[in-house]
């Protein structure tokens, strides 16, 4: 369950493209929020660990056998948004973190 | 260490040329210099292909095996219009004449006349068509059919004549009478035996051949001597009588105003016999299976060439004998000892393929026929007399089977049981295992092992790919549908799903979605994913699909049905950098641009403090760029006249160009006009890869048009058309589709190859691997959009046409919509904090990133 009173209300969820992703600064770290089709919001560390450029939430969002995915823009490996699990390399993963949806409006909670 | 050796080769046909290639290729240049004389004034070119340069009349480079004429190793040196005269072989020097532009010194050398030194000398000099001594040969209008300059002058002499007749009716003289048929004159071909094709076809075969023929308007005379050929200075008529009739029986004259010959070839082997060298009986080089003369300096190969007293008159054998050369000088074992004289060829747009013992010599042979009057199918199998082996074969009208029959007889493979399944029509579908050192292609003599090794150990997936690695398909193509089948096959045998599907989202090729999108009119990805998909879709699928939507329509590429699908670069209009910072991209067409306009590039430079360098696309990149800066960059720029140069997309990038005739002394059009108005008819058109331009004022070609996907450069009489060039990691030249255009109509050729393109592509295709990969190749290209076969031409324009149309600049547009703006900000909830983890350096006075520390793996950002 996430933390409300700890929480970072970072946006509405309609301010998060749907199959699209934002950037937003949670306790000094930059935090990619991601809507799916099925309108879930998920949110994962931003820093693409192969460049170590910030900017996941720029990347596609769509599926790879039943996980919703996003797949970095910068060298395309595909990212759980469940779990932050990077898909193509079992070793390398970015943190994920507790995400909730109050009253539209989209809530950031700590590292799982 | 040795002192290099020196090569000097006589003659650059297709198999002087080939030997010049397998010398670099194979390394003999690393201890050898090459030098080549060749005594036509062009290149070696496609003589197999002679016919098809009526096509593109203008372009004898079509052709050309070597377009440019300079070899990429420095190593090898061609030289030109040059002829060898004598061969001093106590000396080991060969004598050259040449015309003085070839040396250089006008003045002092009228026809120079040079000796050269060789350690080995290799003769590649061909043969010569043979004229049979009639009466009356000399007159104008008697023709022979071997260069494009032949080819030249019966064009020329056509022009005045209304029918034209070809004295034999072997392989090439149904060639030289297809040339008449195209040139629009009415043809008859004469010839002695009682059949077409006499060597390679039996009588039912022939038959079959002349009803094909005849349909075409060709007239056939078997069975016919030529007495003489009438006229006085100049030809009217053939005179001739039946074969097997007594001199004076009656004659019949055939009218016509043009005479070729093409009654056989002979050796050109006169140069070898002058220095003592000895020759067989019906001419040719007598060489070891070496190659190698009795004087172990001196080499001959190709048609001038005999191993073992046999002259082979194909190009497959003298290529095979060039490899042999290259092998010996390398002290390698290869050995030339006899040649597969197998046939297959299209003539007048007939199939004919002849193979093995296809006159069933062999002793107890059987002969299995199958014959189709109605649609003109005649063929026949020769097998063995226990019914167990294949012998060779016939197939006229239909030679779809000859992928699988040829090598089957070369490796003796069993028969199945029953082997008349093998020519019936429904067989076609056959599937017969072939052994592993089945021969596949014939000419350049590549087996089924050679391509399963380039597929399994060389990560070869595409026929593009095997060519390129093996050389199987590259001269005649007509293996190229078994290379293709090897490779599925191969794919299927290891469990690699040979899917071409785009991804795990789609089993269609980028292609058939194209078409899917087309015919249903779908402008969202959720109707095409439910419909014709599976899941969400990916980073391969998304892009795809939203270039596609981009081509077929002309909205913006960030209205919300398609801004999520794009790519990051099209997703925020900029190319994505290794720090996550963006490069503005402002087009200047053509490179043309004016002092104000360079100074606001500047200025803007200057202000955002961006990184500045020219590009090869004549125009100049802006880094450093962070994604929430990229709004007011623009809004300078759009302000200032510029747009978008397209950098970020999959579309065309510039048309670059020289400066053409209004300033340089060389030029002879005006490339730099050109150039800005492709640009600007093609810019934002969305494609499968990038897409390059490039128009040169002459043919110095300052602008290297010929590395691009579409090379324009200017001739005295308009522009010649060059497609399917890139540069990268695999460079390749454009090759010409077109010669000698006004400007409207290489306009309309472009926009027919560009949409062409667009629509049957793969994803992420370069031009040049596309046209590698259709079916029938660069020819297959020019039938659409030079001769307009499939009746497109139209409906390729109108699309080009509702492009140009519908074309608005992006990043105005996006800078007139406030929705569109909302994505370009740092943080949803932060707008005002740049992206901490950027930050940059001073390198020669300007800004350089500071690579990100990369974060330790599984570690909190």
């Amino acid at each position: 369950m996430i933390d409300l009173v700890r929480a970072t209300a970072v946006c509405a969820v309609a301010d998060i493209p749907l199959e699209g992703g934002v950037a937003a600064l949670v306790d000094g770290l930059a935090v990619a929020v991601f809507r799916t089709h099925d309108g879930s919001v998920h949110a994962i560390g931003n820093v693409d660990p192969f460049s170590g450029a910030s900017v996941l939430s720029r990347g596609i969002v769509g599926s790879r056998g039943e996980a919703p995915v996003v797949s970095s823009p910068m060298y395309k490996q595909a990212f759980d948004l469940r779990t932050g699990a990077c898909l193509d390399d079992a070793s390398v993963s970015v943190p994920s973190y507790d995400v909730s949806v109050v009253d539209g409006v989209v809530l950031v909670g700590g590292v799982r | 260490m040795t002192k290099r050796q020196r090569i000097v080769v006589v003659g650059h046909g297709m198999v002087g040329h080939r030997f010049a290639q397998a010398a670099v290729e194979r390394g003999l240049t690393e201890t050898h210099d090459v030098v080549v004389f060749g005594e036509e004034p062009r290149a070696a070119y496609d003589r197999v292909g002679l016919t098809s340069w009526f096509g593109h009349p203008d372009g004898a480079e079509g052709l050309s095996l070597l377009p440019g004429g300079v070899y990429d190793d420095p190593r090898v040196r061609l030289v030109l219009d040059s002829v060898v005269t004598e061969i001093d072989r106590a000396a080991r020097t060969v004598t050259v004449v040449s015309p003085p532009s070839a040396v250089g010194d006008l003045l002092s050398n009228p026809g120079a006349v040079t000796v050269h030194d060789y350690d080995v000398l290799v003769l590649a000099t061909g043969a010569a068509p043979f004229v049979p001594p009639v009466e009356g040969r000399g007159k104008d209008g008697c023709f022979v059919y071997r260069t494009i300059e032949d080819l030249e002058a019966i064009k020329a002499a056509s022009e005045a004549a209304t029918s034209g007749v070809v004295i034999g009716g072997g392989l090439l003289g149904l060639e030289a009478a297809n040339a008449l048929v195209q040139l629009g004159l009415d043809t008859h071909v004469v010839e002695m035996a009682p059949r077409l094709m006499p060597v390679q076809l039996d009588e039912a075969a022939g038959v079959t051949l002349v009803r094909h023929v005849e349909k075409l308007g060709v007239k056939v005379h078997t069975a016919v001597l030529t007495e003489e050929i009438e006229g006085g200075d100049s030809v009217t008529g053939l005179r001739v009588r039946q074969a097997g009739t007594e001199e004076g029986a009656p004659t019949e004259v055939v009218e016509a105003q043009v005479v070729v010959f093409s009654a056989g070839i002979r050796p050109r082997d006169a140069l070898a016999r002058e220095c003592d060298l000895a020759t067989a009986p019906r001419g040719g080089v007598l060489v070891d299976e070496q190659c190698r003369t009795a004087d172990p300096h001196v080499f001959a190969i190709g048609e001038c060439a005999a191993p073992g007293g046999t002259m082979y008159g194909l190009v497959a054998p003298g290529y095979a004998m060039a490899e042999v050369v290259v092998d010996a000088l390398l002290d390698g074992p290869g050995t030339f000892t006899g040649a597969d004289m197998s046939t297959k060829l299209k003539l007048l747009g007939v199939d004919v393929a002849s193979f093995g013992d296809a006159f069933a010599t062999t002793e107890g042979a059987l002969e299995l026929t199958y014959a189709d009057a109605v649609s003109g199918v005649y063929k026949k199998l020769v097998v063995s007399e226990d019914g167990r082996r294949l012998l060779g074969g016939i197939l006229v009208g239909d030679a779809s089977a000859y992928g699988i029959l040829r090598p089957m007889v070369s490796s003796g493979l069993a028969l199945p049981d029953n082997p008349e399944q093998l020519i019936l029509p429904a067989s076609s579908g056959v599937q017969l295992g072939m052994p592993d050192e089945a021969q596949v292609c014939s000419c350049n003599d590549v087996t089924k092992a050679d391509i399963l090794h380039a597929v399994a150990e060389q990560g070869c997936e595409s026929v593009a790919d095997v060519k390129q690695c093996t050389r199987a398909g590259t001269t005649c193509g007509s293996c190229v549908p078994t290379v293709k089948n090897l490779i599925e096959e191969h794919f299927a045998s290891v469990g690699k799903v040979v899917d071409k599907g785009l991804c795990e989202h789609f089993r269609l090729t980028r292609q058939e979605l194209f078409d899917v999108v087309a015919v249903h009119g779908y402008r969202r990805f959720d109707d095409i994913v439910e419909a014709h998909g599976t899941g969400r879709g990916c980073d391969v699928c998304k892009p795809a699909i939203a270039s596609i939507l981009a081509s077929q329509t002309s909205t913006h590429i960030l209205e919300p049905a398609t801004a999520e699908l794009q790519d990051t670069n099209d997703k925020y209009l900029g190319n994505i950098q290794r720090n996550g910072t963006y490069s503005v991209v402002p087009r200047i067409p053509g490179g043309e641009i004016t002092p104000e306009k360079l100074i606001v590039i500047g200025e803007v430079a200057r202000d955002y403090g961006l990184y500045t360098k020219i590009t090869g696309g004549q125009r100049i990149d802006l880094f450093g760029a962070r994604m929430e800066q990229l709004p007011a960059i623009w809004k300078r720029l759009v302000d200032a006249g510029f747009e978008s140069g397209h950098a970020y997309g999959k579309s065309l990038r510039t048309v670059k160009s020289c400066v053409g005739s209004t300033w340089c002394r060389f030029g002879v059009q005006d490339s730099v006009g050109l150039a800005i108005a492709l640009e600007l008819r093609y810019r934002g058109l969305r494609s499968p890869h990038k897409l390059k331009g490039g128009v040169s004022g002459c043919a110095r070609e300052c602008a290297e048009a010929r590395g691009k996907d579409f090379g324009v450069i200017a001739t005295e009489k308009g522009w010649n058309l060059y497609v399917g060039g890139n540069g990268g990691a695999t460079p390749a030249h454009a090759r010409l589709l077109a010669g000698d255009l006004d400007t409207e109509t290489l306009v309309s050729y472009l926009d027919r190859f560009l949409m062409y393109y667009v629509r049957t592509a793969d994803r992420l295709q370069r031009t040049s691997t596309w046209i590698e990969q259709l079916e029938g190749g660069l020819e297959r290209v020019r039938e659409v959009v030079v001769d307009d076969s499939l009746g497109l031409g139209a409906e390729l324009e109108a699309e080009m046409a509702r492009h140009v149309g519908g074309y608005a600049d992006e990043w105005a547009a996006t800078l007139a919509d406030p929705a569109k703006l909302e994505r370009f900000v740092s943080f949803v909830n932060a707008p005002d904090t740049p992206d901490p983890t950027i930050a940059f350096t001073t390198e020669r006075d300007q800004i350089q990133p500071i690579a990100p520390a990369l974060i330790p793996v599984g570690a909190p950002a």
